[in-house]
């Protein structure tokens, strides 16, 4: 490799380096994410000179259509659907990776420049990039909500994942042993079959997770995919492709589990068990009287008791589209002289983080979105919480130590610390964890407006104007 | 040789600094985070462009033009979402620091 292209690399991977430094806080992160991609062109523009510009025509015109394919989605991609879409872009890399180690396989085996680096290394990127692709490919269908939604399983399904993954290893020890062990399988036909069982692995890996796990599961399966570029870089003995992807598969690694801490689930219970079923049964949910209250009635106690209104969004309120609405309470309230603040928690939205994206899209300043250690201590003296589409994040049973639930320890918003709650919700459903909530049937503190989310919120508005 | 260990040494390292990076990042940012990152693996169409630029029979040049096209689709979707992402931050970051400064 020339001095002026390692050169290059090295600044591109300092650039990568540099962005992700920056995107740790709000204030630097959009330059960050900036300056990650000035590296990538670095990066792309020295590789013109390792291939010598050949095959520019045909490198041209698939490069032209990822990229318009990929501006096109992530300029029209709904902030509400953006989680799936980071699903995609991973999927078609991990991919890319998959495909690049086998072509080089191939190159490799009909020129005669085969070595033990690579003969490790394309199986394992194979591997790695496969499932990466597939278990991507199934997030976004989950998400999307196109096809597995909820928890998919069938009986034995770790043994067949067990399997399937044991019949990787044999394709891949007889690819090294240039079919010693299976005689009518070629070394290039050994990770074909790779390629293929990994898909099947894949998909068989993800579908038993349910959707509230899915950040996780794709947050990991970006650590997957960088690892997969890393390991193509030792096939292709590519310095940037090692630093880059290993750097991702590293961070992507510990971002995985600072996720999965925070939404208080551990990763070897996602990836093993699914979703563990439901804590309560549903015979044991007795039919319960509730304070059903009116839009008046809530607009009525908004208007003339409440001075300082915390208000916690769910993902019902993502669903129901219903930001715009939450923006024009917060007007309202605001009009006649109360304290609005928004508690959002780790989980709310489908990603860490994505709640923040859709209330701040809705012009909802940003100061006014407080995470779950800055909220709690400020509901003490908080008049009405307003959950909106929300449950499991304030759910008080989470903090009991006499129940095992499926959200026990989960860090929660303690609502019930409010002089009054109101919950707007669709029905008395418990939500994705199927956690029954012991607030709903507290009569004197909740008021319960069963309601579509933005329904439920024009008219609350309409009744405190009135 | 030689070169295998160098790699390995830059494996190691770019690890251990991957780790590092992520450290203490406010749950705001993870999703951002997570989606930059998965745009900076799109490097992997480096490794598409080499396949590539190499010659083959149709089916190896077939292969290697969609591993172009994910790449490229991995890096400009991947960059443009967490632009359009971090975007929306923006304007209140803006005001808040205008704030600062009064």
């Amino acid at each position: 490799m020339q001095v002026a292209t390692f050169l290059a690399y090295l600044v591109a991977a300092a650039l990568f380096i540099v962005g992700i430094r920056r995107l740790r806080t709000p204030e630097t992160a959009r330059s960050g994410n900036t300056i990650a991609a000035f590296g990538m062109t670095i990066a792309l523009v020295a590789t013109l000179f390792v291939i010598d510009f050949k095959g520019l025509l045909l490198i041209g015109t698939a490069a032209v259509l990822g990229a318009v394919v990929g501006a096109i989605s992530a300029q029209r991609v709904k902030m509400t659907a953006m989680p799936q879409m980071v699903a995609a872009y991973n999927g078609v890399g991990g991919g890319a990776a998959a495909l690049i180690s086998l072509s080089e396989f191939y190159h490799m085996q009909t020129s005669g420049h085969e070595n033990v680096v690579a003969a490790v290394t394309v199986p394992l990127t194979v591997l790695i990039g496969s499932v990466s692709f597939a278990g991507s490919a199934v997030a976004f269908a989950k998400l999307q909500e196109i096809a597995f939604t909820g928890s998919v399983s069938f009986p034995l399904q770790q043994v067949v994942n067990a399997l399937l993954f044991l019949v990787i290893l044999v394709l891949a020890a007889n690819s090294f042993l240039d079919g010693a062990i299976l005689p009518f399988l070629s070394p290039v036909a050994s990770v074909v079959a790779i390629l293929v069982s990994s898909l099947v692995l894949g998909v068989l890996l993800v579908i038993p997770i349910g959707g509230a796990d899915m950040p996780i599961v794709i947050s990991l399966l970006n650590a997957f995919t960088g690892l997969a570029a890393a390991a193509s870089g030792f096939v292709l003995e590519n310095y940037i492709l090692i630093i880059g992807g290993t750097i991702v598969g590293a961070s992507g690694t510990i971002l995985t589990r600072l996720m999965s801490s925070a939404l208080g689930r551990p990763l070897g219970k996602i990836i093993f068990a699914g979703i563990a079923a439901a804590g309560a049964s549903k015979e044991e949910i007795e039919e319960r009287e509730v304070n059903d209250a009116s839009a008046e009635e809530v607009g009525e106690y908004l208007a003339d008791e409440a001075e300082k209104v915390v208000i916690v969004p769910g993902y019902g309120l993502a669903v129901a589209q219903a930001q715009g609405a939450m923006r024009d309470l917060m007007e309202t309230l605001e009009s006649q002289g109360k304290e609005v603040l928004f508690g959002i928690h780790p989980v709310a939205g489908r990603m860490p983080g994505h709640m923040n994206v859709l209330l701040t899209e809705a012009g909802i300043p940003y100061e006014k979105l407080h995470d779950l250690e800055d909220i709690n201590p400020e509901l003490d003296d908080t008049d009405a919480a307003i959950i909106v589409g929300a449950n499991d994040v304030v759910n008080p049973a989470a903090n009991d130590p006499e129940q095992d639930t499926p959200i026990s320890g989960m860090p929660i918003l303690e609502v019930e610390k409010a002089q009054r709650v109101v919950f707007i919700k669709r029905s008395l459903s418990p939500g994705f964890a199927g956690v029954d909530n012991p607030l709903f049937y507290d009569q004197d503190k909740t008021m319960m407006l069963f309601a579509d989310a933005k329904q439920g919120l024009q008219d609350v508005i309409s009744a405190i104007k009135s | 040789m030689q070169e295998l260990l160098a790699q390995l040494a830059i494996f190691v390292v770019a690890a251990f600094l991957g780790w590092e990076l992520i450290s203490r990042v406010p749950n705001l940012l993870h999703t951002p985070l997570m989606s930059a990152t998965n745009a900076i693996h799109g490097v992997i169409l480096v490794g598409g462009m080499i396949t590539l630029a190499a010659s083959g029979n149709a089916v190896i040049k077939a292969i290697g033009f969609v591993a172009v096209f994910f790449g490229a689709l991995n890096v400009v979707g991947g960059f443009w979402v967490t632009n359009r992402m971090l975007g929306m931050f923006r304007p209140p970051l803006k005001r808040v620091r205008k704030r600062r400064e009064d």
